[in-house]
């Protein structure tokens, strides 16, 4: 039980705090954090060796399970690999589609982390809050796709269906409301003095640890580098989607310390950039037709031959799909990298001699979800 | 009380029983009484809890159970009551059952203490505050015990946090108790209220001179009670429940009572001190205003010095309720320094100026 005053400490797998079924062995020593050793595993469900016995078709609606808060961005990443490979041409509506759903779910993931994060650290009433807006967003979804969490609404070469003139009156309003809200949640966290002593200095990742774990996504924003592959377009991955992005304007928030705060801080600058996004994408939409519905029909697609590794600027990180087919109807090989995997490798150093309830305000920051990192 | 005395011999003897019965069951009832009504008011306390942090994030809260939900918690009462009492392996078992009594029992206790009118109250002694003050520090005893007899480790972190927290905030608490002690020159609580009597409405409450002393007693009530911001020891995000995290059924509904029963007469207490207790804050009474008949009147002021008491008690809970609703979780080293660095240079800051204002003010 104990070794010389060090207190061995197992987390999870259920624990109210681990966001799902993270395990951490803990040594501490009163309350100070000697070694965290992170087990993870509880959550694996075989999603890369499940491609390899499903047809390209049927492995599609599997892929939004890996990460349950951002469907859309697995669901993109894998027809984008597909697309590629098989050289369909996806129209430029159904692109700007595509970007405005990502956008929204971007927001509600974001949504999510903080309610839950804020939770973490001891208040209750942010997640409810937070939940009222994603609430909205997840109505909209549901009346797009029929689904709450997983969409399924990509098809390879398009969409499932055009988005009506309604729905997006109703992104109009909602994109109104949304910021007055933002703000209302920088009021009561933002300069909450509990709240700043608890994260600023906290966590702190340098850029060169940051870069050595390969962090993606909005934990390496906070260090103060500026990449995002919305922006940034990668070498091996001309996906067609990135030819959107440089058409928006919009800016990529980033910040200095690469603590708690400013990983914190980094999430919210980019909800609202978020919202410039939406807005602008609704502006495309309604005022440009064009057809959606993919020109394939057949249900057995034969890919040619080849390999291919898509990414996309996901909530948690870049999420890449590397999908390799040897020409016959199923994929001979996906691989997914997601960003909650690489943050959970980088936890250890971060908790090096941090306080015991630091761990939370360590590992909310971070926005580990589990699926992702087991898959 | 002599005259309820009489009564209840008067009883005894009506159904034959011997008067030594009454002698010796007489201290008691009291207990019974304040015990019962403490526990009414708990379940309709969480009740309260349950709506008003509802009311803040816009949900609607119990609703099911009872018009306005107003028996779930007595739904939850009788549920924990048909829970099986499972007491885990390799725990100490006497201390393992003792300790939800420990923690239960003295707040049962000093509830009586409160002057709930300017004639009757439950017990009274020269030295209640002191005797509150003593009781109070109790129950962290029974935490200590559970944590220490769960064989667990989450519950031992979160023990150890509440004993902490309580010794170290136990100070100032004591702190600014001698301040209001100096001002009322006198340990009874019945003659602290009335010391807060004054010729204009309000005026002489021992919130005006004391009003860093009542913040001061307001954050510290706060951490003794383990009540958000200050609820370390039962963090549920790093300790899952703290120290009674392997307690289920009624040994868990001992603890959740203790609890809310506690903050019910910390808050009363509070009241007693600060805002004037069962003073009416008008400077006169609506009863004697309103009812002519003298008996009648005087029967009523009793009450409504009560239902007074219950009003400022409730509105202290109300705004417990707020923080908990607004702030996030202390960390335990801010806590401890905000504790030694903070509050206590400022309980004595208090202090002194209490004491300076009675020198020079008050006593003219």
């Amino acid at each position: 039980m104990t070794t010389k005053n060090k207190l061995k400490i197992n987390i999870g797998p259920q624990h109210p705090s681990t966001h799902g079924v993270l395990r951490l062995v803990l040594e501490l020593e009163g309350e100070i954090i000697k070694s965290c050793e992170p087990v993870i595993g509880y959550l694996h469900r075989g999603m890369e060796k499940m491609a390899e016995s499903h047809t390209y078709l049927q492995y599609l609606p599997i892929v939004d399970r890996i990460d349950y808060l951002s469907g859309f961005f697995n669901s993109f990443a894998y027809c984008n690999a597909v697309e590629n490979l098989t050289q369909i041409e996806v129209s430029k509506r159904s692109q700007y589609i595509r970007v405005l759903t990502m956008e929204m779910n971007r927001l509600s993931s974001h949504l999510l982390w903080l309610g839950t994060f804020l939770l973490d650290m001891g208040a209750t009433s942010p997640l409810f809050y937070t939940f009222r807006d994603r609430e909205v967003i997840l109505s909209l979804f549901e009346e797009l796709t029929g689904q709450r969490l997983m969409y399924n609404y990509y098809t390879f070469g398009g969409l499932r269906h055009d988005v009506s003139s309604d729905w997006l009156d109703k992104i109009t309003d909602f994109v109104k409301i949304m910021p007055k809200k933002i703000q209302d949640y920088e009021n009561i966290i933002t300069n909450n003095p509990i709240f700043t002593t608890r994260t600023k200095n906290i966590g702190i990742m340098s850029k060169n640890s940051a870069l050595q774990y390969s962090i993606t996504g909005p934990n390496l924003r906070a260090t103060g580098i500026n990449v995002d592959s919305r922006k940034t377009i990668h070498p091996f991955a001309c996906s067609p989607i990135q030819l959107i992005y440089p058409e928006l304007d919009f800016q990529i928030p980033t910040a200095q310390n690469g603590d708690s705060f400013d990983r914190y801080k980094v999430r919210v600058e980019e909800m609202k950039a978020c919202l410039k996004l939406i807005s602008q994408c609704v502006d495309w939409l309604k005022s440009n037709s064009g057809e959606v519905i993919s020109p394939i029909k057949q249900p057995l697609l034969k890919v040619p031959e080849g390999e291919f590794i898509s990414n996309v600027e996901a909530p948690r990180g870049v999420c890449s799909c590397y999908v390799k087919s040897d020409g016959s109807t199923k994929p001979y090989r996906v691989k997914w990298r997601t960003g909650s995997f690489y943050a959970v490798q980088i936890l250890p150093k971060l908790l090096e001699n941090a306080f015991y309830p630091d761990l939370m305000a360590i590992f909310g920051s971070l926005d580990v979800i589990l699926p992702e990192v087991d898959r | 009380m002599e005259y309820l005395y009489f009564l209840y011999i008067e009883l005894l003897h009506k159904y034959n029983l011997p008067e030594f019965i009454g002698m010796t069951t007489f201290p008691l009832l009291p207990f019974c009484v304040v015990a019962v009504a403490l526990i009414l008011v708990v379940l309709f306390l969480v009740l309260m809890e349950r709506k008003v942090l509802a009311f803040f994030t816009q949900r609607k809260g119990p609703n099911r159970v009872g018009p306005w939900g107003l028996f779930q918690t007595i739904a939850d009462a009788i549920k924990l009551l048909c829970k099986e009492n499972i007491t885990p392996t390799g725990a100490e078992k006497f201390m393992f059952n003792l300790a939800p009594l420990l923690a239960f029992v003295p707040v049962m206790v000093i509830w009586g203490l409160i002057p709930f009118s300017s004639e009757f109250d439950f017990m009274s002694y020269s030295v209640s505050a002191l005797l509150f003050m003593t009781i109070a520090s109790i129950p962290i005893l029974g935490i200590l015990l559970a944590g220490y007899a769960s064989n667990n480790k989450y519950s031992l972190i979160g023990s150890f946090r509440a004993v902490a927290q309580a010794i170290s905030y136990e100070l100032p608490l004591v702190f600014v108790l001698v301040s209001v002690v100096v001002l009322a020159s006198s340990l009874n609580l019945r003659q602290i209220v009335l010391a807060q009597i004054s010729v204009y409405p309000f005026c002489g409450w021992f919130i005006f001179p004391a009003f860093l002393g009542f913040l001061i007693f307001f954050i510290c009530a706060t951490a003794e009670l383990n009540r958000c911001p200050f609820d370390l020891p039962e963090a549920e995000s790093e300790l899952v429940s703290g120290y009674n995290t392997e307690y289920s059924g009624m040994k868990f509904a001992f603890f959740f009572l203790a609890e809310y029963a506690m903050m019910f007469i910390m808050c009363a207490f509070m009241a007693t001190l600060f805002l004037g207790g069962f003073l009416s804050p008008f400077g006169f009474y609506l009863s004697e205003k309103f009812i002519n008949n003298t008996f009648w009147a005087q029967i009523s002021v009793y009450f409504e010095q009560v239902f007074w008491l219950f009003l400022k008690t409730f509105f202290l809970i109300f705004c417990m309720m707020l923080v908990r609703a607004t702030l996030p979780r202390l960390k335990s080293n801010q806590l401890m320094g905000f504790a030694w660095k903070v509050l206590l240079p400022l309980s004595f800051l208090n202090l002194f100026f209490i004491c300076c204002y009675k020198y020079f003010i008050y006593a003219k």
